[in-house]
């Protein structure tokens, strides 16, 4: 029933409709550009069924059929076991994903393990493939492997959709950086194999910065001067935007400036996203829109491609897969990006955040959790499986030896004037931070586009808005009846 | 239908005191009939409506609770009463929604239905050229999906992309800015008009054509002009369709949501909660409460019935009492 719901929403609808509200875990282009832009593949779209009343009510029904009273395992449950069963015995396993041409990785294992295959099932993407998990997991029929943004993780946990998987990834803990845990364990729980990993870097215009002389800044002050210099240099051009459609964007800046937006504290959830850390940076952005030395339209729009073509914005703050969102919305300024590390917030440091990125999760309901452990270890960890991620589908992989293996020789078609490309995304990898994500983290991020569009609209305070969304956030956590200790 | 069985009865081969029996095997059967015509659409219409209105007022009694413990305690269904239409009821998001659908439909229903008017009756003028490439012309944006039309519109709105504001700008005019918090409610609007002015006019039109003729051949041997005719005949002749086409506008405007849906990534102007559908919707799969979403729906609906039942019957009399 659960692949027959998914089905039912598409055709309840006809024609669906891009909405991007959430971060994006993959090298993404903008879903409107997606719509005329066929070829473009790389990118985490978020559509959405456009419903009517009606169309709600439809939707429901097909829910009502999928509704089971039974619970699913609690996602506490085992927690300090092991993956039950004969990992090489014989299984088929189902993989929820969307990851650009991961078929051809997965032909891999397929082919030298015949008796262990693999399918891949394009559900959906990103937000919406966790609708459709939530779905399934209640229908009785998720399937073992899944594919999941690391914020979207804890509400498959809360769920009871995901799987404990800490005492599976102990052999494998050495393989990653302690960060990338840090993306998919919730207390000393780990939930999920990170898979891709998109560390903050910031994105110049060469050219036009040589034609303005302009400084490549290293710290956020010098970046909001140089935000000025630009703006007094060429009226009609911006050293960048503030987008209020990107949380994702938001939340890594956040943590490169130090932020824990969520901490779990014995039995309950500290919330603080308004600490001081992520109060800097609104404030930071806030002063820099209200004097309108950056722009502030969103990110992914036919606009913001427009400028990113034309040289309107000569600088963006994105992550190590920007060099191929870059090469779907600006094909035409190939050679003339360079990217450095991101400025900080004091001189000298040497630190950035995480945007996007996703990992593989097991479902509480697998039927073949030891095999399945044994794909998603394989997956995310082999050299022959690192290597097709890269260069078969164009992911930054999470464990440390997919960053530096020979497939990275070669940089992004978009920067071919930055050969060590990247060497250098390697060592900015090894440089972030990421927080822990709470359990609600889909109200907070809905609750940031709301709350900062407001703000541009209405010129007032960046740290109002970001009160709002704390007290939204705490507010929805209360309500379904965690245990929550608010403060910084 | 009865009484003509009981005669036929009667009369004829069946004795007088069995004759209540019979006329009960028949008419038993004769009852049955229609129900078995009806059967499938019956069978459809609880399947396909019932069911699932029956199922959202369920959902809109419950909400997912943590139960136990800890961090990751899992969340689980729990009846809830009424609270989640409280909760609704006293949200300042929805109503914040309910007032721009309200400037919305004010924007649109008068705009897209007067010029439907207009070109329909201009369309029944006597000697029209082009009639059906002029009508099949202003019909066609109907056949663009609302989500295609928005994009294409989107497009002609954003300030770099826009060609109007090119064509401003090589006049050396101030170019119009679409997305500001007051201009954004004509953008959206203008999308609906271009989209639905044409449907409503095919509507009209043909209403226009099954108008008698003689009754125009009578008006001009009074003397009246081609504008006395519309005014004094077509235009209250028109009236039921008029009424119905308000009707359809009416809860088009309630359920407004391809448009904005679409222009809310493009802009700051338009929220995610920007029209009541598209809070139901966010409620809904962005921030997985189905139950919320559930019971504002429920209320939606109920407010659509009663104001479009509302409507009917206050202009019933005057749009169709007049054949009685």
């Amino acid at each position: 029933m659960g692949l027959g719901q998914g089905d039912l929403l598409d055709n309840a609808d006809g024609p669906h409709e891009a909405v991007n509200v959430h971060s994006r875990a993959q090298p993404g282009v903008p879903t409107l550009s997606r719509l005329f832009d066929l070829n473009e593949e790389r990118e985490l779209m978020h559509r959405r069924l456009a419903f009517t009343v009606a169309g709600v009510f439809l939707a429901t029904s097909a829910l009502a059929a999928c509704t089971s009273s039974g619970d699913g395992a609690t996602p506490s449950d085992g927690a300090s076991t092991t993956a039950a069963g004969d990992a090489d015995a014989p299984a088929t396993l189902d993989f929820w994903t969307w990851t650009t041409n991961i078929e051809q990785v997965i032909d891999i294992w397929n082919k030298e393990n015949p008796t262990q295959q693999v399918n891949v099932d394009r559900q959906a993407q990103g937000d919406e493939l966790i609708t459709r998990l939530l779905t399934a997991e209640k229908a009785g029929n998720a399937p073992c492997l899944m594919h999941t943004e690391y914020q979207a993780l804890p509400v498959l946990v809360s769920n009871g959709v995901a799987a404990d998987l800490t005492a599976d990834v102990a052999d494998i803990r050495s393989a990653f950086p302690d960060g990338a845990w840090g993306l998919t364990s919730f207390g000393d729980q780990v939930f999920a194999i990170p898979q891709d990993v998109g560390p903050m870097m910031l994105y110049y215009r060469e050219d036009l910065f040589n034609q303005l002389g302009l400084t490549v800044p290293t710290t956020w002050d010098e970046f909001a001067a140089l935000a000025a210099e630009v703006r007094q240099k060429s009226p009609t051009q911006y050293l960048t935007t503030f987008s209020a459609g990107d949380p994702g964007w938001f939340a890594g800046l956040s943590e490169q400036a130090g932020a824990n937006w969520w901490t779990p504290e014995g039995n309950s959830w500290k919330v603080s996203i308004d600490d001081p850390a992520t109060q800097k940076v609104a404030t930071f952005w806030g002063d820099l829109v209200k004097s309108d030395l950056v722009d502030s339209q969103p990110m992914y729009t036919p606009e913001w491609n427009a400028a990113m073509n034309d040289g309107t914005l000569l600088a963006w703050p994105s992550a190590v897969w920007g060099a191929g969102v870059l090469e779907g919305v600006a094909p035409d300024t190939a050679g003339k990006w360079r990217a450095v590390p991101m400025p900080q917030w004091s001189a000298g440091d040497n630190v950035t955040g995480y945007w996007g990125g996703s990992g593989t999760a097991m479902s509480a309901s697998c039927k073949y959790p030891a095999q399945a452990m044994k794909f998603m270890t394989w997956l995310n960890t082999s050299p022959e499986a690192l290597a097709g991620l890269v260069t078969i589908s164009g992911v930054y992989p999470a464990a440390t030896a997919g960053q530096t293996g020979p497939a990275l020789a070669a940089p992004p078609k978009m920067m071919p004037n930055q050969p060590d490309f990247f060497a250098q995304a390697s060592e900015i990898a090894s440089s972030a931070r990421g927080f822990t994500w709470g359990p609600n983290v889909n109200v907070t991020y809905q609750s940031y586009v709301d709350e900062f569009q407001k703000a541009i609209q209405d010129g007032s305070p960046f740290a109002d808005a970001l009160t709002r969304m704390q007290d939204t956030t705490v507010t929805d956590l209360t309500r379904q009846g965690f245990d929550v200790v608010s403060g910084s | 239908m009865n009484n003509t069985k009981r005669s036929a009865g009667a009369t004829s081969l069946v004795p007088a005191r069995d004759a209540p029996q019979v006329l009960r095997r028949r008419s038993r059967r004769h009852r049955l009939a229609p129900w078995a015509f009806m059967a499938p659409a019956l069978l459809m219409f609880t399947t396909f409506l019932l069911i699932p209105i029956v199922y959202a007022i369920w959902l809109s009694l419950r909400a997912n609770r943590r139960i136990g413990g800890g961090i990751l305690s899992k969340l689980t269904e729990v009846f809830v009463g009424l609270e989640n239409y409280g909760r609704a009821l006293g949200d300042p998001i929805l109503y914040g929604a309910l007032g721009r659908m309200l400037i919305y439909g004010l924007l649109v229903v008068p705009t897209m239905l007067g010029l439907a008017l207009m070109f329909a009756l201009l369309l029944d003028l006597p000697r029209v050229r082009l009639r059906t490439a002029t009508r099949i012309s202003i019909f066609l944006p109907y056949a663009v999906p609302g989500v295609i039309a928005s994009l294409l519109w989107g497009f002609l709105y954003l300030p770099r992309v826009s060609p109007i504001r090119a064509a401003f700008e090589a006049v050396n005019l101030t170019p119009p800015d679409f997305f500001t918090s007051t201009s954004v409610f004509f953008s959206v609007a203008n999308i609906a008009v271009w989209g639905g002015t044409g449907f409503n006019m095919i509507i009209m039109y043909t209403a226009l054509r099954s108008i008698p003729a003689e009754l125009y051949d009578a008006a001009r041997l009074d003397g009246c002009g081609e504008l006395q005719i519309a005014w004094r005949i077509k235009v209250p002749l028109l009236f039921p369709a008029v009424v119905m086409t308000f009707i359809f506008s009416m809860i088009a405007t309630l359920q407004v949501f391809n448009e904005p849906q679409t222009l809310t990534p493009l802009t700051n102007v338009i929220s995610s909660t920007w029209m009541p559908m598209q809070k139901i919707y966010t409620d809904a799969f962005v921030l997985n409460d189905i139950y919320s979403a559930a019971a504002t729906s429920v209320m939606f609906a109920l407010v659509t019935l009663v104001l479009s039942l509302g409507v009917l019957t206050l202009l019933q009399r005057r749009a169709f009492g007049e054949d009685r």
